[in-house]
This record gives structure tokens, sequence and C-alpha cells, in this order.
């Protein structure tokens, strides 16, 4: 059997997820939204969790800070932070844990923020743990708007969210959620609102406090090309799965899961030359009421196989210390 | 003569705030597309390119009459159509048609996919029967027993392609197209783009492309243009400009669309700041605060428009 190769194993992880199972209860019956999910979050490393919409790498970074809507269930698994297991967390327990130490960035800039407050307010709110004064609390605040480059800091703080621009907005997001020195950031899809000349800068911003501050990032998009330029590590999800996980150069050189070549096939910045047909998945996500018995990606594989319809593939370990959701990484089917 | 001739079109919108404008002696209002001209010939494709507020879309809303220009000239086919009556738009409004941003928002959520698909034509005064519905229905790829279905049946893909059997209904002469692939998974926005390839094959619609997307604009638009501050700062032959962009705004829209490999890190082009307010433009060239390569002379002298062998620019020092 192979060995746990990841250039991470040697330390302990700081998050580490363990057979997590989230269900939905909705009118039409109950969506299995993450199924057996396996992951870890190195401690001081970006992690990406990368998936098309619906696969579920929302529900895994809302669930990482325990604000998952009210009719979802952890149906089994663990999420280990320490002593804590953050899927059997109380209200009380995420009281201490969260804005200390697991914060989050969300997608949309304009709506993560009080309209009807200043940006000093809410930054001064967010310290109500602190024993100390207020005009220190401001300090604090103007330090970290600092770090988030933003220009004229202490200007900012008696602005209201309207006032600024969504990059700006964004700037003070994080500005707020790196504040309180988390150990976990969790940022979901944090430029996907904004433009594409913001979005490098907001990426190249978040890649140096993270360096600075050494917390450990829960990155999850859907733009590959952003999370290759941010991400140490990567988790490929589909259908409530991860499917494929490892560094981001093995993930984005090698692929080793039909899905992950798949998905890298389709994006348009890969194809250097110019084409007027562009590659497609076809079909489309299984339903997650009830999730295939075998392989889920199989209906839309094209290596699929016999034994993809009868046996559901675990995680076997790919050549370059990936983990590969497909039979065909099986060692035994070599032998074969 | 190309179907649609477009020559210095300006377009100001009343700013907010009027009242201090007055006190301050400021001008009421702003120019938010500054002097654009472009053609679109049959079975071409032009891609407009430019972040939130380059006026883009203001175009878009101007060239199928929702929004009137202040000056210059839009011609469709010959005619003057800038200051066109409501009767003609009518009758314009067959051969121009649009597909919106929002795929599931701009459909209706009260129609079913068949009435939705057939509306135009009944608008216009033509039989929206079942068999037209599945004709169109046909054109895009879905099969007929989507016509009874309502919009929040679909998926984000389907309904985009709803969008586009609505705007082909009336075999329309010029197609607009803004962010089509918005909002889309990255499987299903080449299956839109496919579909929008192979629609433009068959029938030699005109379109045009309206997007921030880079990656987008290169396998389907034959030219583009890239808008900033509501000025084109480049133009020309898309795979060109591809190959080498002479404005620095360009360069750094291309670097900003990442080819996914960690090892390429770093040798990006990363501006600095954000896209000024057109209330007020910085002086000479509109991009020199955000350019890594702007020397004394941009806060001075506005760049002109620099033609140059069918491609053009407006930089002073171009790449």
């Amino acid at each position: 059997m192979a060995t746990h190769a990841t250039a991470t194993a040697t330390e302990e992880p700081l998050v580490a997820v363990e057979g997590l199972s989230v269900d939905f209860d909705t009118p039409r019956g109950t969506i299995q939204a993450l199924r057996d999910i396996d992951l870890t979050v190195p401690k001081g490393k970006v992690l990406g969790i990368v998936g098309e919409s619906g696969c579920g790498k929302s529900t895994l970074a809302y669930s990482l800070i325990g604000l998952l809507a009210e009719n979802a269930r952890v149906a089994g698994g663990a999420i280990r932070m320490g002593e804590h297991d953050l899927a059997r967390l109380g209200a009380a327990g995420w009281r201490d844990l969260r804005g200390t130490r697991v914060a989050m960035i969300f997608q949309d800039p304009m709506t993560a923020l009080n309209p009807v407050t200043t940006i000093g307010q809410q930054m001064l709110d967010i310290q109500y743990r602190d024993r100390i004064s207020r005009s220190e609390k401001r300090a604090r605040a103007v330090e970290f708007l600092e770090q988030v480059q933003i220009p004229d800091a202490a200007s900012k703080l008696d602005a209201y969210p309207h006032q600024l621009s969504g990059g700006m907005r964004q700037r003070v997001c994080i500005a707020m959620a790196l504040l309180t020195q988390p150990d976990l950031l969790i940022a979901d899809e944090p430029t996907t609102a904004l433009d594409a000349t913001l979005e490098m800068q907001i990426v190249a911003l978040l890649r140096e406090l993270q360096q600075k501050f050494g917390c450990s990032v829960v990155f999850v998009s859907h733009h590959l090309g952003t999370v290759a330029e941010l991400c140490d590590d990567v988790a490929v999800m589909y259908a409530g799965e991860v499917v494929e996980r490892g560094s981001a150069r093995s993930l984005f050189h090698d692929p080793q899961h039909p899905y992950t070549q798949a998905l890298l096939d389709c994006d348009p910045a890969r194809i250097k030359i110019a084409t007027r047909t562009l590659p497609t998945i076809p079909g489309t996500l299984p339903d997650l009421r009830q999730p295939p018995r075998g392989c889920a990606f199989r209906a839309r594989c094209p290596h699929a196989w016999g034994r993809c319809e009868r046996e559901h593939p675990p995680l076997y370990p790919g050549a370059a210390g990936q983990r590969v959701r497909c039979h065909l990484s099986d060692p035994a089917e070599d032998a074969a | 003569m190309s179907l649609l001739e477009v020559a210095d079109l300006r377009i100001r919108y009343a700013r907010q705030g009027r009242l201090r404008a007055t006190l301050r002696r400021e001008p009421h209002d702003f120019e938010a597309v500054s002097g654009v001209s472009f053609q679109i010939d049959a079975g071409q494709t032009l891609g407009l390119v430019g972040e939130s507020g380059s006026g883009k879309s203001t175009i878009a809303r101007t060239l199928i009459g929702l929004k009137k220009p202040t000056s210059g000239s839009i011609r469709f086919e010959g005619q003057e159509i800038s200051a066109a009556s409501n009767r003609e738009w009518s009758r314009l409004r067959r051969q121009m048609s649009m597909m919106w941003q929002d795929p599931v928002g701009s459909l209706s959520p009260r129609l079913t996919v068949g009435s939705l698909v057939t509306e135009p034509l009944r608008i216009h005064g033509r039989k929206g029967d079942r068999a037209e519905a599945e004709r169109l229905l046909g054109l895009v790829g879905l099969p007929a027993e989507f016509i009874s279905r309502y919009p929040h049946q679909l998926s984000g893909g389907q309904a985009r392609r709803v969008g586009v059997a609505r705007a082909l209904a009336l075999d329309p002469k010029l197609l607009i197209a803004d962010e089509p692939t918005a909002g889309l998974d990255m499987s299903v926005q080449g299956e839109v783009l496919n579909l929008l390839n192979d629609v433009q094959k068959r029938t030699r619609v005109a379109v045009l492309v309206i997007t921030h997307n880079l990656n987008l604009v290169r396998h389907v638009t034959d030219r583009m243009a890239i808008m900033y501050l509501g000025r084109f700062v480049e133009e020309g032959p898309t795979a060109r400009i591809f190959e080498h962009a002479r404005h620095p705004y360009t360069e750094a829209l291309l670097s900003a669309n990442p080819e996914p490999d960690p090892d390429a890190r770093g040798d990006r082009v990363t501006l600095a700041g954000e896209v000024p307010s057109p209330v007020n433009r910085p002086s000479g060239c509109d991009f020199h605060p955000r350019c890594p390569w702007a020397r004394p002379d941009c806060s001075v002298r506005v760049p002109e428009r620099y033609p140059e062998g069918g491609r053009s620019h407006r930089c002073l020092f171009p790449l």
C-alpha cells in the first residue's frame, strides 16, 4: 500500500475533515450535498477548493465556520480542529471560535458590510472581546486598513460602505477578517464580484497577507487561474465529493481524474490557439437526492467501464502524492 | 457598406447630486461613451471588452434604441437610426435583437419556455404556434418537451439557450450578446459559445459580444475593441491584438486572465488602483494614473486614435 506521501503529512494539520457528510432536507427529498469528504487544511498553507455550481464547495466552506443553512444536517464524519469537532459544535462553542480562530470573507462585498454604520464602527464592534480602550481599537482598525493597502486609511473609518468601491469594500472585509488574527481564514469566491484587474490585485494581496500572518486559508473558487495563482494544495469537487486532491503543481500539470482533466480542458485560458469549437463536458450533474451507486462522474466520463457502475471508487493514491477517486488510478487495474 | 456603422458616438448621462454640482459650478452630466467608432459586417463578430463602468453596456443599450445618443451617427444597413421614431424602431427591432446578461432573470418566471421563445413572433404580428416553438428550440438544441417548462426548472445553460432562441426568433441581422457566459460554469460556457458560432455560420448574423472575459473574445470574435472610461483604447483583429497588445491596459487585461499554471506565477502586470470615475477624468491619457509605463507626457497630452494597418490604439508610447 502506498503511504501518505504528501509534503504536509509531516506536520499536524490545522483542520482535518474526516468523512464529513452533510444533508439538506427539502420538501422534495433529502439532498446529500456532501458525501464522505476527507481533507486536511495544512498549517500556514492555502488550500483551494475548485468545482462547478452545485458541487458542494460552498457547503463545505460554510460547514468549516458553522454557518450552514437551517435545513442542513451533518449526517456523519467530523471536522477536527485541535480538540474541537467543528461538525458537532453548539452555538456557544461557535461563539468562542468564530471571529477569533475562524474568520470568513464572503463572495459579495456589497452585502457583507452593514450599510447603515460606518466602516470604523463595524471594525470597532468586532473587537468587543478585547479589553482595550476605544482609541486603541481605532488605532488597530487603521493599522489593518493599512495592511490591506487602503490609501488614507484613517479617513476611511468615517466612511459608509456605499462610499467605497467594490474592490475597496472587499479590502475592508479582508481587513476585518484578519483583525482577529484567525488561524483559519475561509474565502468563498472573494473575487467573483470584482473586475478582472481588481481580481488579480485581491489575489496578490491575499497571498501577501497570508504569508505575513501565517494563517491557513481555504480558498473556494471556480476560477482555475486564480486558484493556480494562490493555492499550495487543491481539492477538486464533483457532485458532493472530493474527486481529486493534491499539490497545485501536480493537479494542474498532471491531472489524474477524468473530471479534473475535462475541467482543465474547458478553461479557455488554456487553449492557446484560437478555435471556434470549445470543449465542453456533455451531460448534467447527477441528482443528489439519489446519488448514483458507482462513480458519480460515470455518466459523463469518456473512460467509464463496467466497474465504474458497480463499485464506488475510493481515493486511490496517485503517482505525485495526490489522491484520486477513479478506478483508473487503482494500482490493481494496471496489473490486470 | 457595413451592416452597422457607428461613428463618433457620444453618450452623456446626468450625474447625481445636481444641486451640489450647481453650487460648485460643475457640469451636470458626464460622458459615459466618448467618441466611439466601429463597423460590423454580416457574418462577423465584434467583441467589446472592458471592466465595469467602461461604457460597453451603454453602447449596447443605445444600439437597440433604449438610450438616445448625445451625438454621433449610427447607421444600420445604410440608414441613420440614432434619431429613429418609435414606429421605425418597431421595424428595426425585428432585425436586431439582444441577449440579456442574466440568463434566468431575463426570462419572465410566469411564462413557459414555449411562450417565451415565440413571444417576439406574436409581438411582431406573426404566428407563434407550437410548431414554431419546436423549431426554435431545435435551433438551440433543446428537446420539444421543454415547451411546457418554466424558467425556474431550467439550469443556467438551458436558460441561456432559451435566451438565444428568443433572440433568434425573428431572424435578426444583428445579435447583441451582453455577457453571454456570465454566471455559467466553465463546462457550459463552451456549449453556449459553440451554439453562437454554429448559429452564425448558418444564418450569417452579425454578432456584437460584450464581455469582460478576454478568453471568450479570443475564441468567438473576428475583431475586438478594448474600452476604458468610454473610449476604445485599442481596436483591431482579435488574433493580432492577442499576439501583440499595443496599449498597456490591453496588456494588463490579458495578464489578468491567467492560465492555470502554478509555475507561471509572478510574471503578471498587476495594475495599481481602480478605474477612475468618468465624472472626474484624469488629465492627459485616461489610463496614466494606473499605467505601469506612464511618462510625464502622459499626464498632459491626450492621446488621439493612432491607426496602423487595420488596427488602432490610443497610447502615446505604445508597447
